[in-house]
C-alpha cells in the first residue's frame, strides 16, 4: 500500500520502528502535491526544501537516539490564518499578501515543539468566510472526489489536502462549520472543539467568541493524536481554560459502554437530502448494533441558528477587521493616486457648485483607511464587515446584537437540556453533499443557510467532530456529525472510532490517491 | 425592513470602506435580504433572558503584573507600509 493511504498512527509507528523514514514520507507527500496539486488547489504555499531539510533533521535525530516530540518526522499542513513567524500568513486575503507575523501562533509552537514537519500553508476562504473556499483572492480549492465541486470552507483546503494524500494531518479553524463541513464533504475527520481547550494566540481572528482551532486527519485516532498536541491552556490566550487535557490518544481506543446518542428531531425536516439522510440513519444503526441506545431530543431554537450567527459573528468580524487600517500592517493604498483622486472629486464638485458634498468629503486619512481597505478585502468579508457595522450602530444595536445574544443563550440551553438525557447528540453535518463551484457564490443567504447543522455548536460553545458514514450514488462523501457537552472532546473521539472500527468509509480514497 | 442606498453608504463610512456605485447597489440589495433573514429572530420572546455574549463565562483573567520582553520596534514596524524606523506614517489630516 502507498505510504498516502495509511494513517497517521499507522505513520508515526512507521517511522518509529525505522521501515520509513520522515524524508521518505515528506517527498511521498511532495511527490502526490506536485502531481495533483496544479488541479486541487490545496495549498498557497508549500517550501518543499524546507520541509525536507526539517525531516532530515529530525530522521538523524532519531537516529541518534535523541529525544524527539510526539509527532516527530510527520508532515502537518496549517490553514494558512495561523501565524508563522518570518513567513507568510495571508488568510487568503489580499490584504495580508506580504505580511509575514514577527511570532509564532501557540499552536504552531506545540506542533514545532512536538517535531512535525510543516509542510504547508492551506487555501481557505478569505478571513475564514465562508463555506466553499471560493472566497480565497488567490485560488478555489477543488474537491478531490469530483474536481468540479467545492471542498467546503472555510478550511477547504486542510480538508482537501487530507483527502487528496497530501500531508497527514492538517490544522484548521471553525468559527460556524468550518472544520466539520469541509471534512464532512471531503470524507475525512475533523474535530472542532471545545472553546477555550486550544488556544487562539496567534490565529488571525474572525468572531473571537465564535472561533476555535481543531484537528482535520484520516480518522479519529490520527484527529486524537493531533489534538492533545494542540490543546492546553496558555496564558497568552485569556479564554483559553486551565484545566488538564486528557491523553486522548490512548483513550480513543477505548470504546463507550451504554452510549445514549440524540437524534435531534429539528434536523431531519425540509431541505435534507435523501441520501444524506439514510446514510446517516444507518450510521445510528450502526452504532445501536454496537450497543447504543438512541432517542429523539429537541433543539427547539436550532432553526434561529443562522440567524443568530449572521449577526454575531459579523459584528465581532467588523471589530476585529477594523485593525487593518493600512498603518501597522497590510495593505495600503498608493498615497499619490489617492490624493490626486480626492483633488480632483473636490474641483469636479467645487466646479458643479455641490459645497456641502466638498465639506462632507473624506480628510486624506479616513480616504487612506476607506480606499486600502477597499483595495484588500473581497466581496464576502466586505458584505460581513457591512452587515455588523451596521448591526452595531445607533439605534440598531438592541434590536440585533443584543437580540442575537440572547437567542444565543436559548441555544444554549437548548444543548443543555438535551445533555441531561443522551450522551452524544448524531446528526447530518450539512443537508447536501459538497455542490459545485460557482453554484451559490452570488447568492449569499443560500450560502450562509449551509451552515445549519453546525453553527449551533459555535454559538453554545460545544465540541463538535464530523467523520465519513456514506456516499452518494454520484460517489460523493457523506458526512456524519457528533456534538458533545463542554470539554468532552474524549468522548466524540472514542466514539468516532468506535464508528471507525465497525465500518470502513475513512479508509476510502478518491482516484487520484493511487 | 429594508435598508436604503443612502443607509448602506452612510454605514461604509462607518465600516471605512469605499464603495464604488455598482458595489453599494449590491450591497444595499444583498444587506436588504439577509437583514430581512435574521429579523425572524423577533418573533421570539427574549424578554427575561440574559444575553450570552461569550460560551466560557469567565471573569477577568489577570497576567501578574511584570516585565516580560515584547516585540521590538524594528520587528513591530518590519510590516508597515509606510514608517521612518520611528513612527508609523500616514496621509496629512491637518493643515490643508
Amino acid at each position: 500500500m502507498s505510504l498516502l493511504r495509511h494513517s497517521a498512527v499507522e505513520l508515526l509507528a512507521q517511522l518509529a520502528s525505522g521501515q520509513t523514514t520522515s524524508v521518505a514520507l515528506t517527498e511521498a507527500y511532495l511527490g502526490q502535491i506536485k502531481q495533483h496539486d496544479p488541479q486541487v488547489k490545496a495549498f498557497l504555499r508549500v517550501d518543499p526544501q524546507r520541509a525536507l531539510d526539517r525531516a532530515a533533521e529530525i530522521d538523524q535525530r532519531r537516529r541518534q537516539g535523541e529525544p524527539i516530540g510526539r509527532l516527530a518526522g510527520l508532515p502537518v499542513a496549517i490553514k494558512d490564518l495561523l501565524c508563522t513567524q518570518g513567513e507568510p500568513t495571508t488568510c487568503a486575503s489580499k490584504m495580508l499578501e506580504h505580511f509575514k507575523p514577527p511570532y509564532d501562533a501557540t499552536v504552531i509552537a506545540r506542533l514545532k515543539a512536538a517535531d512535525a514537519v510543516l509542510i504547508g500553508k492551506t487555501n481557505m476562504d478569505e478571513f475564514a468566510m465562508g463555506g466553499s473556499t471560493e472566497n480565497s483572492a488567490y485560488q478555489k480549492t477543488a474537491n478531490p472526489w469530483d474536481l468540479a465541486r467545492i471542498p467546503g470552507g472555510s478550511s477547504g483546503g486542510s480538508a482537501a489536502c487530507i483527502a487528496a494524500g497530501m500531508a497527514a494531518m492538517a490544522v484548521g479553524s471553525d468559527t460556524g462549520g468550518s472544520i466539520r463541513q469541509p471534512a464532512g464533504l471531503c470524507g475525512v475527520t475533523g474535530l472542532k472543539p471545545t472553546y477555550g481547550r486550544v488556544s487562539r494566540y496567534g490565529l488571525v481572528a474572525f468572531a473571537s467568541s465564535l472561533d476555535q482551532i481543531g484537528p482535520l486527519a484520516r480518522t479519529a485516532e490520527d484527529a486524537a493524536q493531533l489534538l492533545e498536541v494542540l490543546a492546553g491552556h496558555d496564558p497568552l490566550d485569556s479564554t483559553s481554560v486551565n484545566i488538564p487535557v486528557p491523553k486522548y490518544s490512548q483513550t480513543v481506543k477505548q470504546p463507550l459502554k451504554n452510549l445514549r446518542l440524540g437524534l435531534v428531531r429539528e434536523h431531519f425536516g425540509q431541505g435534507l437530502d435523501g441520501e444524506v439522510e439514510a446514510a446517516v440513519r444507518q450510521a445510528v444503526e450502526v452504532y445501536r448494533s454496537l450497543g447504543a441506545t438512541v432517542k429523539d431530543v429537541s433543539l427547539p431554537h436550532a432553526r434561529f441558528g443562522v440567524a443568530t450567527y449572521y449577526i454575531i459573528a459579523p459584528c465581532e468580524a467588523s471589530s476585529n477587521l477594523a485593525r487593518y487600517d493600512g498603518v501597522h500592517y497590510g495593505h495600503r493604498t498608493d498615497e499619490k493616486e489617492l490624493l490626486a483622486g480626492l483633488a480632483a472629486e473636490r474641483t469636479a464638485l467645487e466646479a458643479a457648485g455641490r459645497h456641502a458634498e466638498v465639506d462632507a468629503l473624506d480628510n486624506p486619512l479616513v480616504r487612506m483607511y476607506r480606499q486600502s481597505r477597499a483595495e484588500g478585502f473581497g466581496p464576502e468579508v466586505k458584505r460581513r464587515i457591512m452587515l455588523g457595522t451596521y448591526a452595531l450602530s445607533a439605534g440598531y444595536y438592541d434590536a440585533y446584537y443584543l437580540k442575537a445574544l440572547k437567542v444565543r443563550r436559548l441555544i444554549r440551553k437548548d444543548f443543555d437540556d438535551a445533555f441531561q438525557d443522551v450522551d452524544l447528540i448524531v446528526g447530518p453535518v450539512t443537508a447536501t453533499t459538497a455542490f459545485k463551484l460557482g453554484e451559490k457564490i452570488n447568492d449569499p443567504l443560500s450560502m450562509y443557510l449551509v451552515d445549519l447543522y453546525t453553527v449551533s455548536a459555535n454559538l453554545a460553545g460545544i465540541g463538535g467532530i464530523a467523520f465519513p458514514c456514506g456516499f452518494s450514488a454520484a460517489g460523493l462523501p457523506i458526512g456524519l456529525q457528533l456534538q458533545a457537552p463542554p470539554f468532552e472532546e474524549e468522548r466524540l473521539l472514542r466514539a468516532a472510532h468506535m464508528f471507525q472500527q465497525a465500518t470502513d468509509w475513512h479508509r476510502r480514497y478518491p482516484a487520484l490517491v493511487s | 425592513m429594508s435598508l436604503t442606498r443612502q443607509e448602506v453608504q452612510k454605514v461604509s463610512l462607518l465600516a471605512r470602506l469605499q464603495l464604488t456605485p455598482d458595489e453599494l447597489d449590491l450591497m444595499t440589495a444583498q444587506m436588504g435580504q439577509i437583514v430581512a433573514y435574521v429579523e425572524t429572530l423577533s418573533e421570539l420572546d427574549t424578554e427575561n433572558v440574559e444575553p450570552m455574549a461569550h460560551a466560557v463565562e469567565v471573569a477577568n483573567v489577570f497576567a501578574a503584573d511584570e516585565l516580560r520582553p515584547s516585540l521590538d520596534r524594528a520587528a513591530a514596524l518590519e510590516n508597515a507600509p509606510h514608517h521612518d524606523r520611528e513612527f508609523y506614517l500616514v496621509p496629512a489630516v491637518l493643515g490643508e
